[in-house]
């Protein structure tokens, strides 16, 4: 409860709008990134190493004013699959919802095959996830898999 | 089928692969029909191929169509820095269908998404050849009478090769056991295997040909490719690991048939060539029959 509260304290709390929580401390920036919150006009607060008694460290993220759809939000699972979503309404949580890796994945990870065209021309990746435990990416384009220890991101 | 690419062996469904290969017979016995009148293909070769190359434009010239292009990519625009977008949005204009051989694997289904005509893929990098798939599965047809319950060996480099990879994807339709045979180094990839296992068939895998041999009515050689090694010495030490000699097709089966997409370096040894069982060359002769059935379904006559 103490971690709670001081938590609350480094990252202070939001009347309306969303808390990305236990996102792995290093993948804040590529949540921020695939969210897009580095183009919006939205306040965004986040904290980065913050103490987790789950993680051991973790980083969260708060954003003024601004609720995700599913599609959208399940877009970090590829970084972050254990993050929880809290919607919050009047400084009061609202739902929690976890992540869902998605079926598809379009232009967040790079493919890992030196050889394929999206690494060699300007081509968005696209890729079919054939393992959602694993983290199994298959390329739309070159049809070669890349492993969870392989992804990038761009 | 009629306007649409072929990128990848499983694009087209069993059906519409059969339908191919019922057209290709009718072509095998008469292959001078004048139906491609007035239609361009456009031929792309950005790597060297002879085989490929010459069956496609045989096929097209056969049917009476007109073919352009160029065999070389020193020799299109690509040596002065154009994109491949750029080359097909421009060759769509000039085209009705465009058959396409490239280094870079996905350039194949990057180009059928950018060109406003049909994309044959003829050889995208180490990942697929779906037209070599079709002339395979016509010959496996042609000399078992099926493509049923059959026991097919792949020899060779089954991690770089493309034909490899379009045929297991292709054969998992037909109840095929699969018996692997190749270096370590150079194992089926866990992307096309996963297709075995998804249909639940039975695979072998081996690190010795004469293990296989007499369990299989198709022996399928590939070529272990200089160019497809980063490391010149893995090169060294397996290339000479899976040569093919006629004194080891002793206790193979009376049906079996020896294939290979050719070119060959030394992999058949030449004393092979003269047993009925070498099946190789007819096997060419058929990717123009294959080639005029695909192009005649795509271009819709």
């Amino acid at each position: 409860m103490s971690t709670e509260l001081r938590k609350e304290l480094i990252v202070s709390a939001i009347e309306n709008g969303t808390v990305i929580d236990h996102i792995p401390s290093n993948s804040v920036f590529q949540v921020m990134k695939i969210l897009e919150l580095d183009k919006t006009t939205n306040q965004v607060l986040f904290g980065t190493n913050l103490e987790s008694q789950k993680f051991g460290r973790k980083g969260i993220i708060k954003v003024r004013e601004k609720f995700f759809t599913d599609t959208a939000i399940n877009k970090i699972a590829l970084v972050a699959p254990n993050a929880t979503l809290i919607e919050i309404r009047s400084f009061k949580v609202v739902t929690k919802r976890k992540v869902n890796v998605p079926d598809n994945v379009e232009n967040i990870a790079k493919c890992f095959n030196p050889k394929c065209i999206t690494n060699i021309e300007q081509v968005p990746t696209r890729f079919k996830v054939v393992d959602k435990t694993e983290l199994r990416l298959l390329c739309h384009y070159c049809e070669k898999i890349t492993k969870k220890e392989n992804i990038h991101f761009i | 089928m009629k306007n649409r690419s072929l990128v990848s062996i499983n694009d087209f469904t069993k059906a519409e692969q059969l339908q191919i290969l019922d057209r290709a017979e009718e072509f095998e016995k008469n292959p001078n029909q004048r139906i491609l009148q007035g239609k361009v293909v456009a031929s792309l070769f950005f790597e060297p191929s002879t085989r490929t190359r010459l069956s496609f434009e045989s096929a097209v010239n056969r049917l009476g169509g007109r073919v352009i292009g160029f065999s070389d990519a020193n020799s299109s625009s690509t040596s002065k820095g154009e994109s491949l977008k750029d080359t097909i949005l421009t060759v769509s204009n000039y085209s009705d269908l465009i058959v396409m051989r490239h280094p870079i694997e996905g350039s194949a289904r990057w180009a059928s998404e950018v060109a406003s005509v049909p994309i044959i893929n003829a050889g995208d990098g180490a990942n697929q050849h779906p037209t070599q798939c079709l002339l395979d599965l016509y010959t496996i047809r042609q000399t078992q009478g099926t493509l049923d319950n059959l026991n097919i060996a792949f020899v060779g480099d089954l991690k770089y090769g493309r034909t490899v990879h379009s045929l297991v994807m292709a054969l998992t339709q037909f109840n095929t056991t699969f018996h692997l045979i190749s270096p370590t180094e150079l194992k089926l990839p866990s992307s096309v295997k996963m297709y075995i296992k998804d249909a639940n068939l039975e695979y072998h895998q081996y690190t010795e040909i004469t293990d296989a041999i007499p369990k299989i009515d198709i022996l399928f050689m590939t070529r272990i490719q200089r160019e497809r090694f980063s490391d010149p010495m893995e090169y060294e030490r397996v290339k000479n690991s899976y040569i093919l000699k006629n004194s080891m097709l002793e206790k193979s089966r009376q049906n079996l048939k020896i294939l290979h997409p050719l070119p060959r370096v030394n992999e058949i040894n030449e004393d092979v060539d003269p047993n009925p069982k070498a099946y190789y060359f007819q096997q060419a002769l058929n990717g123009v029959f294959v080639r005029q059935a695909l192009i005649a379904k795509i271009l819709g006559v």
